[in-house]
């Protein structure tokens, strides 16, 4: 009863245009929140646009029954299956949207009606889901605002809080491990630990607007947006046509989906090894898979090697960093190595290190002679040390020959 | 082998051209106060002895350097890879250098400590501070030779302070610079202060300074009573033990050259930004910690320029030192002056450990 008459007087007090902020700060709970968020943090509130942008009514009438009042548009509570088209009033106008931001795409209702969520709520479904879910609602914000829910760092925990509602997954029968599997990958630790945001999220694989898992026969090409090099080199490799017919999705056989693990040489040979999961180790792939992982760790070894060598010399302070610099030339023939293994042969791969295994060997004598030298300094220091305290000790003995030889001079001057 | 016939020949051809016999009449009555504090004397020599290093070492240098943006690192690398002994010299130059300067120090506040800066000496103690200010504009040139990440920024940042000096500020730092930015033109025009325009007015200034040195003779503490203090022979007692000092100041010197050869680090990038902790060499740290210290705005004026303001007026009452120093009785204010001498040499050490560690 108090918050009603709060409101009304608030309302009736009221002389600024937008009567639903005014009145809404006022009340309790959910009719307050819209009222405490939108004006200090909504971006649309940035650009003037009012709550009757979306919700329709009078903002200039003071009386509660005038301003939410049905003949001048007002709705109550909106339906989320309305949701999409409500926004794409808006942010479907090239027009409009021109004014705020040129460079926003205009598609995205339109790439939504594809996805999953899209054409689930086109049949009724309303527990997918729609813009708010991700955007929030009240408190919308730029993408690139640190705070908004669809910021990259934010993202894979945004979609998590459906995606890992094990209830609400198995009714759409998915499975709802996806974002603990992604926080074991390599491209979460780069995400998340390292800050970087250009590493992949959900959205960066299944899309944004138009989010569907990509078709088993499209999840190369999906990969390759990134790891350009492995994708041209799988779709010209004996796999790529097996993979198909077996109607397995490319990389993620071998590196799997979401839980995606630093690759290393024990992937190819070894007991966990993915080629070892089809390839016995005497047959030919297996073979093969073996020779690519000797070369690969033969030269990860010798680099290593090298690169310790020269660290040792630098922090002597000895100076290597030309041979440093030729080290990092023998590290991305390393890369180049590893790149090379998706074209599941062994001649590229071992053609890769064995140039790398060149610049290795040229670094490691480098590191080894600046150590020697470090080594050859230390004996010519010791050797003038010993020469200088020689002469120090016969400038000694001719001071006190000296001293007891000559007499006193002069009184000293002040 | 010379006959002696010859020998005499010889020296009574310079004698008749050179009259040799004066300096050597001079030598042998020139005597030192031997004393408790007589050890501070040697100072003065080895900052002398340094400097010849680094004039012999430069010389070195040049015959490999190139100073343009484009050839200066990789001539100084060429110098430490590949020139015979080039490390050693190159080494050597830029620890003499810190040593060099760290001695003139000691034997500045040894002067103060000492009260050698009293009547008739002024204007041996106005020499020697010019001479400091000169080895110390030695080092900030020198510092961006190799033109190396560190080294460039750091140049960046002492332009950029010349800068905030009222009225020639802006033309000082257009000067040091030899344009808006620290380019190219600055690594030539630094190159000519430091082995031309430095080395000149130094030398010149050396000769000043020596002399007038000679002129008045060793100082004595005026605690000690006249009477009292023994005294050697300059030549050869004292000149054997200076000649000790200087071998002892060599071993230091190729001790620290050879186990801690001086890094040459990253080459110079002026479109990278500027790498954290930047800061420039040791003997700068004081003040550099200090204006970083004062506020943005001190009143209605600029943090940086009252800083700046503080260390003129604190050089002006510095060079001053002998002529406050002193009553006009000719007695010198000793509490007075050795306050002010802890009280600098305390903010030097604090505020420089304080700029290395902060």
């Amino acid at each position: 009863m108090r918050t009603i008459v709060l409101a009304i007087l608030a309302c009736a007090s009221a002389l600024a245009a937008d009567t639903c902020v005014e009145c809404h700060s006022v009340l309790e709970g959910p009719l307050q929140k819209p009222a405490a968020l939108f004006p200090k943090q909504d971006v649309h509130a940035r650009h003037n646009f009012t709550c009757v942008d979306c919700h329709g009514g009078d903002p200039t009438q003071t009386d509660p029954d005038a301003s939410m009042n049905k003949a001048k548009g007002f709705k109550r509570g909106l339906n989320r299956t309305s949701i999409p088209a409500l926004c794409a009033k808006c942010h479907s106008d090239a027009n409009l949207m021109h004014k705020f931001a040129p460079q926003q795409r205009v598609d995205q209702y339109a790439q939504y009606q594809t996805s999953v969520h899209g054409k689930l709520l086109a049949k009724g479904d309303d527990t997918v889901a729609t813009c708010v879910d991700c955007h929030s609602v009240h408190d919308i914000r730029e993408v690139k605002d640190g705070n908004s829910p669809v910021h990259p760092l934010r993202l894979p925990e945004t979609c998590a809080r459906c995606h890992s509602d094990a209830e609400l997954m198995t009714k759409h029968k998915i499975k709802s491990d996806q974002f603990a599997e992604y926080r074991t990958s390599v491209h979460w630790e780069a995400l998340a630990k390292r800050g970087d945001l250009s590493a992949p999220s959900c959205a960066s694989c299944h899309g944004n607007h138009g989010a569907t898992p990509p078709a088993v026969s499209s999840v190369a090409a999906v990969c390759g947006t990134c790891h350009v090099l492995y994708e041209n080199l799988y779709n010209k490799s004996p796999h790529q046509p097996v993979f198909s017919s077996m109607g397995a999705g490319g990389c993620t056989v071998c590196h799997g989906a979401h839980a995606i693990q630093h690759p290393g040489p024990s992937m190819l040979a070894g007991e966990n090894a993915v080629c070892a999961q089809c390839h016995d180790a005497a047959s030919n792939g297996g073979a093969e898979a073996i020779k690519m992982a000797v070369a690969i760790d033969k030269l990860s070894a010798e680099l290593e090697r090298a690169g310790g060598l020269l660290e040792k010399a630098r922090s002597a302070g000895m100076e290597v960093s030309e041979a440093q610099m030729k080290h990092g030339e023998g590290k991305e023939a390393l890369l180049k190595a590893r790149v090379a293994v998706h074209a599941f042969r062994a001649a590229p791969v071992e053609n890769a290190a064995n140039a790398g295994m060149a610049i290795a060997a040229e670094t490691l004598k480098a590191g080894e002679q600046a150590l020697k030298e470090r080594d050859s300094r230390r004996v010519g220091l010791a050797l003038s040390l010993i020469t200088i305290l020689i002469t120090l000790a016969g400038l000694w003995m001719a001071i006190r020959v000296k001293d007891s030889q000559g007499e006193a001079a002069g009184p000293a001057r002040r | 082998m010379i006959a002696p016939g010859a020998k005499a020949g010889i020296a009574g051809w310079l004698e008749e051209r050179l009259g040799l016999s004066a300096i050597r009449e001079f030598a042998s009555h020139k005597t030192v106060p031997v004393h408790s504090a007589t050890v501070w004397y040697y100072f003065g020599g080895i900052t002398l002895f340094l400097f010849i290093i680094q004039v012999l070492t430069g010389m070195l240098l040049l015959l490999y350097y190139r100073p343009t943006p484009a050839e200066a690192y990789e001539s100084v690398q060429f110098i430490v890879t590949r020139v015979e002994f080039g490390w050693l010299v190159r080494s050597v130059h830029s620890w003499s250098a810190n040593l060099m300067i760290l001695a003139a120090f000691i034997h500045m506040f040894s002067v103060v400590f000492l009260h050698a800066y009293r009547k008739p000496r002024e204007l041996a103690w106005l020499s020697g501070l010019a001479l400091l200010g000169l080895a110390m504009a030695f080092g900030f040139s020198g510092y961006l030779l190799p033109w190396n990440k560190v080294s460039y920024f750091a140049t960046k940042v002492g332009t950029d302070m010349a800068a905030s000096v009222p009225v020639i500020g802006e033309a000082l730092a257009r000067f040091l610079r030899g344009g808006d930015e620290v380019g190219g033109a600055t690594l030539t025009r630094f190159f000519g202060f430091h082995v031309a325009v430095l080395p000149g007015i130094t030398t010149m200034l050396l000769v000043v300074h020596l002399a007038l040195v000679q002129k008045a003779g060793m100082s004595t503490p005026p605690w000690l009573a006249a009477d009292k203090i023994r005294s050697m022979k300059f030549f050869p007692n004292f000149f054997l033990r200076e000649l000790m000092a200087w071998y002892a100041a060599l071993g230091v010197l190729g001790s620290l050259a050879a186990l801690f050869p001086w890094d040459l680090g990253e080459k110079a990038d002026p479109f990278a930004s500027a790498p954290a902790g930047i800061r420039p060499e040791w003997y700068f740290l004081a003040p550099f910690y200090t204006l970083k210290l004062v506020p943005a705005h001190v009143w209605k004026f600029e943090g940086e320029l009252v800083g700046l303001l503080g260390f003129a007026l604190l050089a002006v009452f510095w060079v001053l030192l002998p002529f406050w120093g002193v009553t006009k009785e000719g007695m010198v204010r000793t509490r007075w002056v050795t306050g002010a001498g802890v009280a600098l040499l305390s903010y030097l050490v604090t505020f420089s450990l304080m700029g290395y560690f902060k």
